[in-house]
């Protein structure tokens, strides 16, 4: 069965979300997705040892050669996010039980779990294929498991921000159909290996130009990046606190992840940074993007949405390593998205356990959280410190990568601008940790959260920690899928 | 493409502009979707102008023919279709829970009764 | 209601052929144009015309909804049940050459029963979108 991995990864959540769809209650749902997405991260992780020891898999689907059939073709890149993706859906789904019990109800749970299973289908197809009409096929499916996710929140905006994504996802989506339509009409060919192969003899044309524009665009309304992020804090703050730790942690990587592929794999690296602008427009959208959504979140009275913001800081970081065109930059954006999104998991999912306690996330629910919640109001100060980068913590290790990337091309601004980041982190999340410690809670009993919202918080922050001490494994991995991608086409 | 020129373009790129026009100017939210739709339907539109190959038949084998139109965009885009009804259906069905519980579906009510939308 | 009375009986004589054009264009499907998506919709379509024709109740007597949902999460599995058994005979997701005595039969076989997924699924999707917004608000037994 080996030699099936990348297939499994997809097929696993396939075959589950119908029949959990047609189940009675809340617990047998829960019980099989939470099977299903520990036997994905299984197989993820399989699937990375097998890229360290053999390199690039590629697994046709139905028997059919490459350019007439779809294949998945994994590597260091995508095989890291892979791992990202089902470790974070295997920590989330034991932890939704109570949480989605208290927020959606039991009534609702069957379906509540089959979207979840299909978003996390949606995101590992995505990242798994090697076709880009398969990457929309896979976007699409997750979307609109995360429109009606968000759709299940207790608040009423949850429905406005539903719509909101709705209307701004589709059109990304459109988006990058219509690049995908340009390139094929241009080259013949949807997979992305042969675009690869078949665009450097056409890359003058300005179909290919307006292709490219499009994708990036498009992909760009997917992850967020500064102006197109005003779908995101909405969407983060009123979904269930389940999903808006899977989200937070995951939705915006891949399509961060598909750029990184699109402007690396298939156009190269020379095409999209030499021949298009795409650095010049990339970097003082991130550069705004980080300074501003970090300082609006300080502002926030709710702490879910100032994370929400926050989240849109960080895609500004991984955005600013990317547009650094180099191979030092490529590794600390992959890096910060795996690490970004083991922070943010653990962040959101310690936000989920304060709303299951306290019925609210705003500051106001915060107040002396540390007499009261001591294990969750911890577990939120190491996610923060994670934030801002404090050394032993995973953050410290991608924001160090990046401003070493910074100062190799001698960016100095650069440089300062994501230590003024930090600083603004420093302030957002010091005002947490400021009423948690110091504020007078509204009843002083303590009511620490139950231990299956815990053990899987802490689990996260221990992933934190532990990536933040060992670095071996992430950077060697990062380092290794950044020489790839810089590579340029695609590695036989 | 002798046959059409460049017109099926144009009437494409018409349609596409007079979709995301819809979405962005209109307030109200199902408007908002039928804008949607029709840039959608542009593109689909146009996938098929780019399978299209003149005097090429349908591509239904046939011994006495040589030459086909390119299958592959018709399938890409009844996939593009089946993701556009779905989007539209759940579009719809958040129109009617948010009119439900707001009381409206025109976007200046909404932003007026919160201001955080 | 009652007055439409060619209407009902047009529509009622309609039906069944929308019905065998359905099954036509699905079973077809593996050598000609047609498959589960274009007959899962023509499918769906008799019934909403029953439906306009006779309200959402007595279309929902003949099609309720558990069964509907049964159908439609059927329709999946047996799509990825057929991946699942080109696994299980050593064959790559979805390689139906393994699945008959020789390629070409498999290559039918699969075709045919990865079609009848999509269109069982397509059929009560559809369906289940219709009702969805038709049921709602509707007073006993009257569509107009």
């Amino acid at each position: 069965m080996l030699m099936h991995l990348p297939v499994l990864v997809v097929l696993a959540p396939l075959l589950a979300a119908p029949i959990v769809a047609l189940m009675r209650g809340a617990t047998w749902p829960w019980l099989l997705s939470t099977l299903v997405s520990w036997f994905a991260l299984l197989c993820a992780v399989l699937l990375l040892i097998q890229v360290q020891a053999e390199g690039v898999i590629i697994y046709t689907m139905g028997g059919w050669e490459a350019p007439w059939g779809i294949e998945y073709r994994i590597d260091f890149a995508n095989a890291l996010l892979l791992v990202l993706i089902t470790g974070l859906a295997s920590v989330v789904m034991p932890y939704a039980r109570l949480s989605v019990e208290q927020e959606v109800g039991a009534e609702r749970s069957p379906m509540f779990y089959a979207a979840l299973l299909l978003l996390s289908l949606g995101l590992c197809g995505m990242t798994a294929t090697g076709d880009a009409f398969n990457v929309f096929v896979f976007l699409e499916i997750s979307s609109l498991a995360t429109y009606t996710l968000i759709a299940m929140g207790r608040d009423r905006r949850a429905l406005t921000a539903s719509f909101s994504y709705l209307v701004m996802g589709t059109i990304g989506g459109t988006f990058y159909l219509i690049g995908i339509g340009l390139l094929y009409v241009m080259t013949g060919t949807l997979n992305m290996a042969d675009l690869a192969e078949r665009l450097p003899a056409i890359s003058d044309s300005s179909t290919v130009r307006t292709g490219f524009a499009f994708i990036v665009t498009g992909i760009c309304l997917k992850l967020a990046l500064f102006p197109l992020h005003l779908w995101l804090p909405n969407a983060y703050t009123y979904s269930p606190s389940a999903v808006t730790a899977l989200l937070g942690a995951t939705a915006t990587k891949v399509a961060v992840y598909i750029l990184i592929r699109f402007v690396f794999t298939i156009f190269g690296p020379e095409y999209s940074f030499g021949a298009e602008p795409l650095a010049e427009v990339l970097i003082p959208l991130a550069v705004i993007g980080l300074l501003s959504a970090s300082t609006v979140s300080i502002g926030q009275p709710n702490i879910k949405r100032m994370l929400a913001y926050s989240s849109v800081a960080q895609i500004g970081y991984i955005v600013l390593g990317i547009a650094m065109g180099t191979a030092m930059g490529l590794t600390a954006a992959l890096l910060h998205v795996f690490n970004h999104g083991l922070m943010k998991g653990a962040l959101f999912m310690t936000l989920g356990a304060v709303m299951y306690r306290m019925g609210g996330t705003n500051l106001s629910d915060m107040q002396g959280l540390a007499k009261t919640m001591p294990l969750t109001f911890w577990a939120f100060v190491i996610g923060g410190l994670s934030l801002i980068g404090v050394p032993l913590t995973v953050g410290f290790v991608s924001k160090w990568h990046l401003i070493l990337a910074a100062i190799e091309l001698g960016w100095w601004p650069v440089v300062i601008v994501i230590l003024a980041g930090s600083m603004l982190a420093v302030v957002y999340v010091g005002r947490v940790v400021e009423a948690g410690f110091f504020g007078e809670a509204r009843d002083p009993t303590r009511r620490e959260a139950p231990a299956s919202l815990l053990i899987p918080v802490w689990i996260l922050i221990f992933a934190n920690i532990y990536f933040g001490i060992d670095t071996r494994l992430t950077v060697d991995i990062a380092e290794a899928a950044a020489a790839q991608l810089m590579a340029g086409g695609v590695v036989r | 493409m002798s046959g059409l020129g460049i017109w099926n373009y144009l009437i494409i790129i018409f349609l596409m502009m007079t979709g995301l026009y819809m979405v962005i100017s209109s307030s109200n939210l199902v408007k908002k979707l039928i804008g949607l739709n029709v840039f959608q339907t542009s593109v689909f539109f146009m996938y098929i102008s780019f399978g299209y190959i003149s005097g090429g038949a349908g591509p239904v084998f046939n011994e006495n023919v040589e030459l086909y139109s390119n299958p592959l965009t018709h399938v890409l885009i009844l996939t593009a279709i089946v993701v556009g009804v779905a989007t539209t259906a759940v579009g719809l069905a958040l129109s009617i829970r948010i009119k439900e519980s707001f009381g409206t579906i025109e976007e200046d009510d909404l932003h007026k009764m919160d201001s955080s939308l | 209601m009652n007055d439409h009375m060619i209407l009902r009986v047009v529509g009622k004589f309609l039906i069944p052929y929308i019905m065998l054009f359905a099954l036509y264009v699905q079973f077809h499907g593996d050598f000609g144009p047609g498959g589960g998506f274009q007959a899962g919709v023509i499918f769906a379509s008799a019934f909403v015309i029953h439906t306009l024709l006779f309200g959402v109740r007595a279309t929902q007597k003949i099609a309720p909804e558990w069964i509907l949902r049964i159908v439609a999460s059927g329709g999946v599995l047996l799509y990825a049940g057929v991946g699942v058994a080109s696994l299980l005979l050593g064959a790559n997701y979805l390689d139906y050459n393994v699945l008959g005595a020789y390629p070409v039969a498999g290559q039918h076989l699969g075709i045919i029963l990865v079609e009848f997924g999509v269109g069982l699924t397509v059929t009560a999707v559809i369906m289940l979108m219709f009702f969805a917004f038709a049921a709602r608000g509707e007073p006993e037994g009257d569509a107009s």
